[in-house]
């Protein structure tokens, strides 16, 4: 980066071919990204999937095994991070604690060889409302402090590219809340474009513009957080990841201009055309449990409404707004059905019989092959192949941030 | 830490109940009791020896109580080209020490930090020459530096050293054996630092545009300063008052004897015990007075 300037604008992002590899696994498949300059842009995945090393490669702490990174049009590949117009607010927030918090902050500006570090960092410190603590070392903040000066930090050298990797994570609700806010604002105000990593799908869909989903060093599924994602997911994965859902396997059995009719171990399933990925063979439907509702009788078959049923209740558990029911169906499997707390409606027992219904609109059909031989539910991503590459990454990032 | 009673900060304790204040101090009376006895005790007997003056028809090494402050005129008079260069020689030492010392410490404590087993190893191998004495070290060394020797023939050889020089009883042999025979008090307190450094301001310092030298100057360094500050003491204080590397039986000669030699020589050999105890009182505070200057300067106490 050319000293004494600050980034014009955010610059966009994009990845292309990334693979990395490490000693004995391999953390990221092969990535495709391209983020456009000055959007909100978040990873989203469960632990160990490569999410925080794509952060990594782009902030130059890693070398990729193969592709390459432009920023702003320019191949950043080779450079290394203190040469890259790329800042991070890192998870641990790594406050320097030899200094203050005004010196932390002024550091960026100090190494470039700005003008004026000192005022600028004031200026930063006074848009997180930090101002007053300028003087103090890092380990006299709170941990929200700690991490609001990791913010002023980066975003005081104005970088053309933002990264945050789970700056929120050890913050307590209603900080969280408060610092999700605050940065929404500040990206407003500055028109940063960030790349933000994290496993909190709430967090992600309430800040991004543009969420990816990923798992196992691949992105899933990419897209606005509603409806795309939320209403339309692509694989099993998303479907689960995001929420719950109830997902069925069988073969299409017939199809109009508007639905495709899915026959699911003898109970027929219609779901909207244009809300599923395919159309013909085998494939994999879902809805989601809000979406379903609870009948102690058997309920009237209606054109708009897919039913199933009889189940029995096999668990109920009450959370707050929503009770949660386990519902197992002969050949079909265990279904989940939030339903409401409403003073109405029915109410069942462990043991009763039940039927479930939900509105045809809701269903939604997965691009995924269907897994030969599975069940007619999706299993959880829970594979021993899987777990033990989680627990591997974990244990080198943490190898190497020991 | 070694340095931890020169921190200006003291801990506020809570006030105890009286019950148990009366049990710590019990715990705490043999550790008195040895230090009154095998510290305080001799401290007071050097600084009465240091003010006493000849017994009038005594013999040689007699001495009788006096107030005679003139002690301290004479040995500073008679002796401040050594004590200038004891500390001379222990600056130097330290400084070698350490530009030796950190890059040895960096390696084991934080490159190293992948492979457990060569850190240990490095570790061992640090702390293996305490498996021989010092004494016989330092005389190896003497042989090693002798004239005849292969790194003085081949210095020759290079013109390196003229023809008609020596290594040994010269102030670079000295240096040389004060720096050797301290590089592992200054190692492994840079080890226990170095090896909890986190490498995650590194790399947050790399981020924020700093090149690695940078890094380095900015960062490292001043997170490393407990290290420093407890691997200085620990070689400068000893060196500063060490009579081994300088006597004539080992690395020194004439011309580079240490304060050291001389107590010892007047202790033991003119039996000019005043000027003995004078020279030690001199000493010690020197250097009380530098350390305390030093770990103030350093300002590490926050790092502690």
């Amino acid at each position: 980066m050319a000293s004494g300037a600050f980034a014009e604008a955010g610059a966009d992002l994009e990845l292309v071919g990334i693979q990395k590899r490490f000693p004995g696994f391999t953390a990221i498949e092969h990535l495709d990204l391209s983020i456009p300059a000055g959007s909100f842009f978040a990873l989203l995945g469960p632990s160990g999937c490569g999410k925080t090393t794509t952060l990594r490669l782009v902030a130059g702490l890693e070398e990729p095994t193969a592709g390459s990174i432009l920023i702003g049009g320019a191949d950043v590949t080779q450079q290394k991070a203190f040469q890259r117009p790329v800042n991070t607010v890192f998870q641990s927030y790594a406050l320097f604690p030899h200094m203050t918090v005004l010196e932390n902050v002024a550091f960026g500006l100090r190494r470039r060889k700005i003008a004026d570090p000192v005022g600028k960092a004031h200026e930063a410190l006074r848009l997180v409302e930090l101002d007053h603590l300028a003087a103090r070392k890092p380990q006299q903040l709170s941990g929200g402090q700690q991490q609001r000066v990791a913010l002023a930090r980066a975003i005081v050298n104005k970088p053309a590219l933002l990264l945050l990797d789970e700056p929120l994570g050890a913050l307590d609700l209603k900080l969280r809340r408060q610092m999700q806010l605050e940065l929404k604002t500040i990206q407003e105000e500055v028109g940063l474009t960030f790349l933000h990593v994290t496993h909190d799908q709430e967090e992600a869909m309430t800040m991004a513009d543009t969420i990816a989903v990923m798992n196992k060093g691949r992105i899933e599924q990419m897209g606005a957080p509603e409806p795309a994602l939320r209403e339309l997911p692509k694989t099993a994965f998303v479907a689960n990841f995001l929420g719950q859902s109830n997902l069925f396997t069988g073969p299409v059995v017939g199809s109009t201009s508007t639905s495709i009719t899915v026959d699911i171990a003898g109970h027929r399933v219609l779901v909207p055309a244009d809300r599923a990925h395919r159309h013909a063979g085998e494939v994999t439907i879902g809805v989601r449990p809000e979406k379903m509702w609870l009948h102690r009788k058997a309920p009237v078959e209606a054109a708009d409404r897919n039913v199933m049923g009889p189940g029995r209740v096999i668990d109920v558990s009450f959370s707050g707004v929503s009770t949660q029911y386990l519902v197992a169906v002969p050949y079909i499997g265990t279904l989940i059905v939030f339903a409401q707390n409403m003073a109405f409606g029915p109410v069942a027992d462990v043991g009763d019989e039940v039927w479930l219904d939900w509105h045809v609109e809701h269903g939604f059909g997965l691009e995924d092959e269907p897994v030969p031989g599975a069940g007619p539910r999706f299993a959880a991503d829970t594979d021993t192949r899987s777990i033990a590459a989680q627990r591997r990454e974990s244990l080198v990032t943490e190898l190497e941030e020991a | 830490m070694a340095f931890a009673a020169f921190s200006s900060t003291t801990a506020q304790a809570d006030p105890a109940p009286r019950r148990r204040s009366r049990v710590a101090l019990l715990l705490l009376l043999p550790g008195i009791l040895y230090l009154v006895l095998f510290f305080l005790t001799p401290l007071v007997s050097l600084l009465i020896t240091s003010f006493q003056a000849p017994a009038e028809f005594g013999d040689i090494g007699q001495y009788t109580y006096a107030f005679n402050w003139q002690n301290y005129v004479d040995v500073v008079t008679d002796y401040w080209p050594h004590i200038v260069r004891s500390f001379v020689f222990a600056l130097a030492a330290t400084v070698l020490a350490l530009l030796f010392s950190y890059p040895l410490a960096y390696f084991i404590g934080v490159t190293a930090r992948r492979w457990p087993l060569l850190q240990s190893l490095m570790l061992v191998l640090v702390i293996a020459p305490f498996f021989i004495s010092f004494l016989l070290r330092t005389l190896a060394w003497k042989q090693l530096l002798s004239d005849e020797s292969f790194v003085v023939t081949s210095l020759k050889a290079v013109s390196l050293l003229a023809p008609d020089a020596h290594l040994t009883g010269t102030p670079i042999a000295v240096i040389f054996g004060l720096t050797y025979n301290f590089i592992p008090f200054m190692t492994l307190p840079l080890y226990t630092t170095l090896e909890r450094l986190d490498l995650r301001y590194l790399e947050a310092a790399s981020d924020l545009y700093a090149h690695p030298f940078e890094v380095f100057r900015k960062v490292t360094i001043p997170l490393s300063m407990p290290g420093i500050v407890a691997g200085t003491l620990l070689t400068f204080i000893p060196a500063a008052g060490d009579y081994v590397n300088a006597s004539r039986d080992f690395l020194g000669g004439p011309d580079s004897q240490m304060i050291g030699n001389v107590i010892e020589a007047n202790f033991l050999v003119l039996l000019n015990y005043p000027a003995a105890a004078a020279l030690s009182i001199i000493l010690m505070s020197v250097i009380l007075v530098i350390v305390g200057i030093y770990v103030k300067r350093a300002g590490t106490e926050e790092l502690l």
